[in-house]
Protein backbone atom coordinates (compact mmCIF):
# COMPACT_ATOMS: atom_id res chain seq x y z
CA UNK A 1 0.00 0.00 0.00
CA UNK A 2 1.78 2.87 -1.08
CA UNK A 3 -0.60 5.65 1.25
CA UNK A 4 1.51 8.22 3.08
CA UNK A 5 5.05 7.32 1.35
CA UNK A 6 6.50 10.53 1.69
CA UNK A 7 5.00 11.15 5.24
CA UNK A 8 7.19 7.63 6.52
CA UNK A 9 10.16 9.10 4.87
CA UNK A 10 9.96 12.39 6.76
CA UNK A 11 8.85 10.44 9.63
CA UNK A 12 12.19 8.47 9.60
CA UNK A 13 14.22 11.62 8.19
CA UNK A 14 13.37 13.22 11.69
CA UNK A 15 13.71 9.90 13.80
CA UNK A 16 17.24 10.28 12.74
CA UNK A 17 17.93 14.00 13.09
CA UNK A 18 16.37 13.23 16.79
CA UNK A 19 18.73 10.86 17.31
CA UNK A 20 21.70 13.04 16.75
CA UNK A 21 20.63 15.85 18.66
CA UNK A 22 19.75 13.79 21.62
CA UNK A 23 23.13 12.22 21.13
CA UNK A 24 24.92 15.59 21.16
CA UNK A 25 23.27 16.60 24.19
CA UNK A 26 24.98 13.68 25.88
CA UNK A 27 27.86 14.25 24.76
CA UNK A 28 27.56 18.44 25.89
CA UNK A 29 26.58 17.06 28.89
CA UNK A 30 29.42 15.67 30.05
CA UNK A 31 31.99 17.71 28.15
CA UNK A 32 29.86 20.64 30.42
CA UNK A 33 30.93 18.73 33.58
CA UNK A 34 34.45 18.69 32.98
CA UNK A 35 34.28 22.62 31.31
CA UNK A 36 32.85 23.36 34.89
CA UNK A 37 35.20 21.27 36.78
CA UNK A 38 38.27 23.56 34.70
CA UNK A 39 36.68 26.61 35.10
CA UNK A 40 36.48 25.98 38.90
CA UNK A 41 39.86 25.42 39.21
CA UNK A 42 41.06 28.40 37.63
CA UNK A 43 38.96 30.41 39.35
CA UNK A 44 40.67 30.47 42.64
CA UNK A 45 43.90 31.80 40.73
CA UNK A 46 41.84 34.56 38.71
CA UNK A 47 40.47 35.78 41.70
CA UNK A 48 43.77 36.19 43.72
CA UNK A 49 45.16 37.95 41.19
CA UNK A 50 41.88 39.93 40.51
CA UNK A 51 42.44 40.91 44.59
CA UNK A 52 45.87 41.51 44.21
CA UNK A 53 45.53 44.12 41.08
CA UNK A 54 42.88 45.72 42.77
CA UNK A 55 44.92 46.37 45.89
CA UNK A 56 47.45 48.11 43.23
CA UNK A 57 45.03 49.82 41.34
CA UNK A 58 44.23 51.11 45.04
CA UNK A 59 47.28 52.23 46.14
CA UNK A 60 49.46 55.03 45.97
CA UNK A 61 52.57 53.49 43.92
CA UNK A 62 55.58 55.07 43.55
CA UNK A 63 55.95 54.50 40.09
CA UNK A 64 52.59 54.36 38.20
CA UNK A 65 53.08 51.71 35.53
CA UNK A 66 51.29 52.32 32.11
CA UNK A 67 48.65 50.25 32.64
CA UNK A 68 47.61 51.58 35.06
CA UNK A 69 47.37 55.04 33.48
CA UNK A 70 44.21 56.89 32.24
CA UNK A 71 44.56 58.36 29.23
CA UNK A 72 42.45 60.35 26.47
CA UNK A 73 40.41 57.74 24.55
CA UNK A 74 41.45 57.55 20.84
CA UNK A 75 40.99 53.76 19.77
CA UNK A 76 40.05 50.85 22.06
CA UNK A 77 40.20 47.54 21.89
CA UNK A 78 37.79 44.37 22.10
CA UNK A 79 38.81 41.09 22.76
CA UNK A 80 35.58 39.02 21.84
CA UNK A 81 35.45 35.78 23.13
CA UNK A 82 33.41 33.60 21.32
CA UNK A 83 32.73 29.62 20.51
CA UNK A 84 34.67 27.41 17.57
CA UNK A 85 31.49 25.73 16.95
CA UNK A 86 27.96 26.12 16.27
CA UNK A 87 24.92 24.80 17.54
CA UNK A 88 24.52 26.45 21.07
CA UNK A 89 21.66 28.17 20.87
CA UNK A 90 21.89 32.19 20.86
CA UNK A 91 24.93 32.12 22.96
CA UNK A 92 27.65 33.47 20.70
CA UNK A 93 24.53 35.86 18.84
CA UNK A 94 24.20 37.58 22.36
CA UNK A 95 27.93 38.09 23.08
CA UNK A 96 28.05 39.69 19.40
CA UNK A 97 25.09 41.97 20.29
CA UNK A 98 26.48 43.30 23.29
CA UNK A 99 30.08 44.34 21.46
CA UNK A 100 28.37 45.37 18.97
CA UNK A 101 26.32 47.70 21.20
CA UNK A 102 28.84 48.94 23.02
CA UNK A 103 30.70 49.82 19.90
CA UNK A 104 28.55 51.55 18.55
CA UNK A 105 28.58 53.44 22.00
CA UNK A 106 32.23 54.25 21.09
CA UNK A 107 31.88 54.94 17.19
CA UNK A 108 29.50 57.55 18.14
CA UNK A 109 31.76 59.39 20.14
CA UNK A 110 34.91 58.58 16.86
CA UNK A 111 36.46 56.66 18.73
CA UNK A 112 37.76 53.89 16.45
CA UNK A 113 37.90 50.08 17.48
CA UNK A 114 39.92 47.27 16.99
CA UNK A 115 39.13 43.98 17.38
CA UNK A 116 40.99 40.61 18.92
CA UNK A 117 38.68 37.75 18.17
CA UNK A 118 39.20 34.26 20.12
CA UNK A 119 37.01 31.53 18.54
CA UNK A 120 36.14 30.61 15.39
CA UNK A 121 32.86 31.82 15.39
CA UNK A 122 34.05 35.09 16.55
CA UNK A 123 36.60 35.33 13.79
CA UNK A 124 33.50 34.93 11.21
CA UNK A 125 31.22 37.16 12.47
CA UNK A 126 33.81 39.74 12.59
CA UNK A 127 34.93 38.84 9.00
CA UNK A 128 30.98 39.30 7.64
CA UNK A 129 30.06 42.19 9.65
CA UNK A 130 33.57 44.28 9.36
CA UNK A 131 35.95 45.54 11.92
CA UNK A 132 39.32 46.00 12.17
CA UNK A 133 40.39 42.38 13.06
CA UNK A 134 44.06 42.96 14.57
CA UNK A 135 44.16 39.53 15.92
CA UNK A 136 42.38 35.92 16.06
CA UNK A 137 42.80 32.61 17.49
CA UNK A 138 40.57 29.95 16.27
CA UNK A 139 40.25 26.26 17.28
CA UNK A 140 40.77 26.81 21.12
CA UNK A 141 39.27 23.16 21.95
CA UNK A 142 37.57 22.23 24.95
CA UNK A 143 40.93 22.35 27.37
CA UNK A 144 42.17 25.77 26.09
CA UNK A 145 45.55 26.35 27.67
CA UNK A 146 46.82 29.46 28.32
CA UNK A 147 49.94 29.20 25.67
CA UNK A 148 47.56 29.24 23.07
CA UNK A 149 46.25 32.67 23.84
CA UNK A 150 49.73 34.55 24.87
CA UNK A 151 49.94 35.40 21.21
CA UNK A 152 46.77 36.97 20.42
CA UNK A 153 46.68 38.51 24.03
CA UNK A 154 50.29 39.96 23.52
CA UNK A 155 49.20 41.83 19.83
CA UNK A 156 46.81 43.70 21.81
CA UNK A 157 49.18 44.66 24.82
CA UNK A 158 51.88 45.34 22.50
CA UNK A 159 49.50 47.69 20.55
CA UNK A 160 48.60 48.99 24.07
CA UNK A 161 52.27 49.50 24.99
CA UNK A 162 52.87 51.83 22.12
CA UNK A 163 49.65 53.56 22.51
CA UNK A 164 47.20 52.63 19.84
CA UNK A 165 45.08 51.47 21.82
CA UNK A 166 43.70 53.69 24.84
CA UNK A 167 41.17 51.13 26.46
CA UNK A 168 40.88 47.36 26.29
CA UNK A 169 37.36 45.47 26.84
CA UNK A 170 37.07 41.78 27.04
CA UNK A 171 33.48 40.27 25.93
CA UNK A 172 33.13 36.72 26.93
CA UNK A 173 29.72 35.09 28.57
CA UNK A 174 29.42 34.82 31.97
CA UNK A 175 28.42 31.08 33.24
CA UNK A 176 25.63 31.74 35.73
CA UNK A 177 24.56 28.19 36.01
CA UNK A 178 23.67 25.45 33.54
CA UNK A 179 20.36 27.40 32.53
CA UNK A 180 21.40 30.70 32.14
CA UNK A 181 24.36 31.92 30.79
CA UNK A 182 24.50 36.23 30.40
CA UNK A 183 27.09 38.10 27.87
CA UNK A 184 29.76 40.34 30.01
CA UNK A 185 31.75 43.44 28.80
CA UNK A 186 34.73 43.88 31.37
CA UNK A 187 37.42 46.55 31.36
CA UNK A 188 40.96 45.07 31.05
CA UNK A 189 42.79 48.12 30.66
CA UNK A 190 43.47 50.77 32.33
CA UNK A 191 43.38 49.07 35.52
CA UNK A 192 40.09 49.97 37.30
CA UNK A 193 40.53 50.75 41.24
CA UNK A 194 37.42 49.10 42.82
CA UNK A 195 38.63 48.72 46.25
CA UNK A 196 36.22 48.66 49.15
CA UNK A 197 38.14 46.92 51.40
CA UNK A 198 38.25 49.75 54.20
CA UNK A 199 41.38 48.63 55.65
CA UNK A 200 43.15 49.89 52.89
CA UNK A 201 41.43 53.40 53.11
CA UNK A 202 44.53 55.15 53.54
CA UNK A 203 47.69 57.07 52.26
CA UNK A 204 50.38 53.47 51.28
CA UNK A 205 52.15 51.38 49.05
CA UNK A 206 54.03 48.38 48.69
CA UNK A 207 57.18 47.49 49.11
CA UNK A 208 59.01 46.34 45.53
CA UNK A 209 61.39 43.73 45.38
CA UNK A 210 63.10 43.94 43.08
CA UNK A 211 62.00 47.08 41.69
CA UNK A 212 58.31 48.13 40.85
CA UNK A 213 58.88 48.52 37.34
CA UNK A 214 60.05 45.01 36.35
CA UNK A 215 57.93 43.57 39.05
CA UNK A 216 54.51 45.23 37.62
CA UNK A 217 55.61 44.54 33.95
CA UNK A 218 55.19 40.87 34.80
CA UNK A 219 53.02 41.09 37.28
CA UNK A 220 50.25 42.91 35.01
CA UNK A 221 50.78 41.13 32.05
CA UNK A 222 50.50 38.03 33.85
CA UNK A 223 47.13 39.55 35.29
CA UNK A 224 45.68 40.36 31.44
CA UNK A 225 46.95 36.60 30.62
CA UNK A 226 44.93 35.06 33.34
CA UNK A 227 41.64 37.39 32.96
CA UNK A 228 41.71 36.31 29.10
CA UNK A 229 42.55 32.49 30.22
CA UNK A 230 39.45 32.64 32.60
CA UNK A 231 37.33 34.56 30.40
CA UNK A 232 37.64 31.28 27.51
CA UNK A 233 37.43 28.74 30.05
CA UNK A 234 34.21 30.39 31.27
CA UNK A 235 33.07 30.62 27.81
CA UNK A 236 33.96 27.04 27.30
CA UNK A 237 31.64 26.15 30.42
CA UNK A 238 29.06 28.76 28.65
CA UNK A 239 29.12 26.56 25.38
CA UNK A 240 28.51 23.13 26.73
CA UNK A 241 25.73 24.25 28.88
CA UNK A 242 24.19 26.18 25.92
CA UNK A 243 24.62 23.09 23.73
CA UNK A 244 23.20 20.67 26.00
CA UNK A 245 20.36 23.42 26.49
CA UNK A 246 19.78 23.71 22.58
CA UNK A 247 19.75 20.04 22.10
CA UNK A 248 17.58 18.89 24.53
CA UNK A 249 14.75 21.42 23.03
CA UNK A 250 15.90 20.48 19.62
CA UNK A 251 15.48 16.77 21.04
CA UNK A 252 12.35 17.12 22.15
CA UNK A 253 10.88 18.90 19.44
CA UNK A 254 11.86 16.34 17.21
CA UNK A 255 9.57 14.19 19.52
CA UNK A 256 6.62 16.50 19.06
CA UNK A 257 7.52 16.74 15.17
CA UNK A 258 7.15 12.74 14.91
CA UNK A 259 4.38 12.27 16.96
CA UNK A 260 2.45 14.56 14.65
CA UNK A 261 3.75 13.06 11.76
CA UNK A 262 2.69 9.48 12.78
CA UNK A 263 -0.63 10.69 13.53
CA UNK A 264 -1.17 12.60 10.12
CA UNK A 265 0.10 9.23 8.51
CA UNK A 266 -2.53 7.12 11.00
CA UNK A 267 -5.12 9.12 9.39
CA UNK A 268 -4.63 8.89 5.90
CA UNK A 269 -4.19 5.01 6.54
CA UNK A 270 -7.15 4.75 7.89
CA UNK A 271 -8.71 7.17 5.08
CA UNK A 272 -7.41 4.84 2.55
CA UNK A 273 -8.39 1.90 4.15
CA UNK A 274 -12.21 3.06 4.73
CA UNK A 275 -12.19 4.41 1.11
CA UNK A 276 -11.00 1.26 0.22
CA UNK A 277 -13.87 -0.63 1.92
CA UNK A 278 -16.67 1.86 0.43
CA UNK A 279 -15.50 1.01 -3.19
CA UNK A 280 -15.54 -2.98 -2.49
CA UNK A 281 -18.85 -2.37 -0.67
CA UNK A 282 -20.16 -0.64 -3.20
CA UNK A 283 -19.13 -2.99 -6.42
CA UNK A 284 -20.46 -5.93 -4.33
CA UNK A 285 -24.00 -3.73 -4.06
CA UNK A 286 -24.00 -3.04 -7.68
CA UNK A 287 -23.51 -6.41 -8.95
CA UNK B 1 47.67 31.97 71.30
CA UNK B 2 50.32 33.18 68.39
CA UNK B 3 48.96 35.55 65.84
CA UNK B 4 47.71 34.57 62.65
CA UNK B 5 47.36 36.00 59.19
CA UNK B 6 44.70 34.19 56.27
CA UNK B 7 47.30 32.52 53.53
CA UNK B 8 46.42 31.75 50.20
CA UNK B 9 48.33 29.62 47.75
CA UNK B 10 47.15 29.25 44.33
CA UNK B 11 48.01 28.32 40.87
CA UNK B 12 46.75 29.01 37.44
CA UNK B 13 45.77 25.09 37.78
CA UNK B 14 43.83 25.00 41.80
CA UNK B 15 43.98 26.18 44.84
CA UNK B 16 47.02 24.69 46.89
CA UNK B 17 46.32 26.10 50.21
CA UNK B 18 44.03 28.43 52.40
CA UNK B 19 44.20 28.83 55.87
CA UNK B 20 45.53 31.19 58.82
CA UNK B 21 49.34 30.71 59.38
CA UNK B 22 51.73 31.78 61.84
CA UNK B 23 54.36 32.15 59.71
CA UNK B 24 55.53 31.71 55.57
CA UNK B 25 59.07 31.57 54.39
CA UNK B 26 59.43 31.94 50.59
CA UNK B 27 62.16 32.27 48.37
CA UNK B 28 62.11 36.10 46.37
CA UNK B 29 63.60 37.13 43.68
CA UNK B 30 66.11 39.00 46.09
CA UNK B 31 66.47 35.74 48.58
CA UNK B 32 64.65 34.19 51.33
CA UNK B 33 62.02 35.95 52.66
CA UNK B 34 60.15 35.25 56.13
CA UNK B 35 56.61 36.97 57.10
CA UNK B 36 54.97 37.14 60.08
CA UNK B 37 51.29 38.27 60.46
CA UNK B 38 51.23 41.98 60.03
CA UNK B 39 53.65 42.63 57.36
CA UNK B 40 54.09 45.86 55.63
CA UNK B 41 52.43 45.48 52.08
CA UNK B 42 54.52 43.92 49.87
CA UNK B 43 54.81 42.85 46.62
CA UNK B 44 57.67 40.67 44.83
CA UNK B 45 58.58 38.37 42.50
CA UNK B 46 59.36 34.36 43.52
CA UNK B 47 61.87 32.19 42.15
CA UNK B 48 61.77 28.30 42.22
CA UNK B 49 61.27 26.74 45.32
CA UNK B 50 60.05 25.91 48.74
CA UNK B 51 57.16 27.59 50.24
CA UNK B 52 57.38 26.97 54.20
CA UNK B 53 54.22 27.50 55.85
CA UNK B 54 53.58 27.35 59.97
CA UNK B 55 49.71 26.58 60.51
CA UNK B 56 47.93 28.18 62.99
CA UNK B 57 48.24 25.91 65.99
CA UNK B 58 52.70 24.92 64.73
CA UNK B 59 52.34 22.71 62.08
CA UNK B 60 54.66 22.81 59.52
CA UNK B 61 54.18 22.39 55.92
CA UNK B 62 56.03 22.65 52.63
CA UNK B 63 55.20 23.37 48.99
CA UNK B 64 56.85 23.42 46.06
CA UNK B 65 56.33 26.28 43.88
CA UNK B 66 57.87 26.95 40.32
CA UNK B 67 58.41 30.60 40.42
CA UNK B 68 55.60 33.37 40.82
CA UNK B 69 54.54 36.39 42.79
CA UNK B 70 53.48 36.92 46.24
CA UNK B 71 51.87 40.00 47.35
CA UNK B 72 51.70 40.42 51.46
CA UNK B 73 49.05 42.80 53.07
CA UNK B 74 49.21 43.09 57.15
CA UNK B 75 45.96 40.74 57.04
CA UNK B 76 46.52 38.45 54.34
CA UNK B 77 49.08 36.90 52.37
CA UNK B 78 48.95 35.88 48.39
CA UNK B 79 51.02 33.33 46.55
CA UNK B 80 50.23 33.42 42.84
CA UNK B 81 52.19 30.80 41.69
CA UNK B 82 53.18 29.51 37.99
CA UNK B 83 52.79 25.54 39.09
CA UNK B 84 52.53 24.70 43.01
CA UNK B 85 52.92 21.27 44.03
CA UNK B 86 52.68 19.76 47.68
CA UNK B 87 55.95 18.86 48.62
CA UNK B 88 55.17 15.23 49.27
CA UNK B 89 54.38 14.95 46.04
CA UNK B 90 57.23 15.81 44.58
CA UNK B 91 59.82 13.42 42.97
CA UNK B 92 63.31 13.25 43.93
CA UNK B 93 64.18 10.61 41.30
CA UNK B 94 62.46 12.64 38.21
CA UNK B 95 64.16 15.76 39.95
CA UNK B 96 67.24 14.47 40.02
CA UNK B 97 66.93 13.24 36.50
CA UNK B 98 65.69 16.19 35.25
CA UNK B 99 68.87 18.06 36.48
CA UNK B 100 71.07 15.99 34.95
CA UNK B 101 69.08 16.33 31.92
CA UNK B 102 69.47 20.24 31.96
CA UNK B 103 73.12 19.99 33.13
CA UNK B 104 73.92 17.84 29.70
CA UNK B 105 71.87 20.21 27.74
CA UNK B 106 73.63 23.11 28.92
CA UNK B 107 77.37 21.73 28.71
CA UNK B 108 76.52 21.31 24.81
CA UNK B 109 74.04 23.89 23.86
CA UNK B 110 73.36 24.48 20.41
CA UNK B 111 71.34 27.70 20.70
CA UNK B 112 70.72 30.54 22.91
CA UNK B 113 66.96 29.42 23.02
CA UNK B 114 67.54 26.25 24.14
CA UNK B 115 70.22 27.52 26.51
CA UNK B 116 67.74 29.60 28.37
CA UNK B 117 65.22 26.67 28.48
CA UNK B 118 67.75 24.56 30.03
CA UNK B 119 68.82 26.49 32.39
CA UNK B 120 65.58 26.99 33.93
CA UNK B 121 64.66 23.40 34.17
CA UNK B 122 67.65 23.42 36.07
CA UNK B 123 66.92 25.81 38.23
CA UNK B 124 63.39 24.01 38.54
CA UNK B 125 64.99 21.02 39.28
CA UNK B 126 67.72 22.33 41.90
CA UNK B 127 64.99 23.79 43.59
CA UNK B 128 62.66 20.64 44.07
CA UNK B 129 65.29 19.33 45.01
CA UNK B 130 66.32 21.89 48.01
CA UNK B 131 62.66 21.43 48.89
CA UNK B 132 63.25 17.91 49.60
CA UNK B 133 66.07 18.53 51.29
CA UNK B 134 64.13 21.40 53.68
CA UNK B 135 61.32 18.58 54.13
CA UNK B 136 63.81 16.21 55.39
CA UNK B 137 65.48 18.58 57.90
CA UNK B 138 62.76 20.10 59.32
CA UNK B 139 59.59 17.44 58.99
CA UNK B 140 61.80 14.37 59.44
CA UNK B 141 60.30 12.64 56.66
Amino acid sequence: MAVGKEIKTKIASVQSTRKITSAMEMVAASKMRKAQDRMESSRPYARSIRGVIQHLAGSNPEYKHLYMQERETKRVGFIVVATDRGLCGGLNVNAFKAAVKSMKEFHDQNIEIDICSLGSKSATFFKNYGGNVVAAKTHLGDAPEVADLIGAVKVVLDAYDEGKLDKVFIVSNEFVNTMTQSPNIEQVLPLKAEDDDERLNHHWDYLYEPDARELLNGLLVRYVESLVYQAVVENNACEQAARMLAMKNATDNAGDMINELEMIYNKARQAAITQEISEIVSGAAAV
Amino acid sequence: MAMTVHCDIVSAENEIFSGLIEFVSVTGSLGDLGVYPGHAPLLTELKPGPVELRKQGGEQDIFYISGGFFEVQPHKVIILADTALHAGDLNEAAAQEAQKHAEQAMANRTSEFEYSKAATQLAEAAAQLRTLQEIRKKLGR
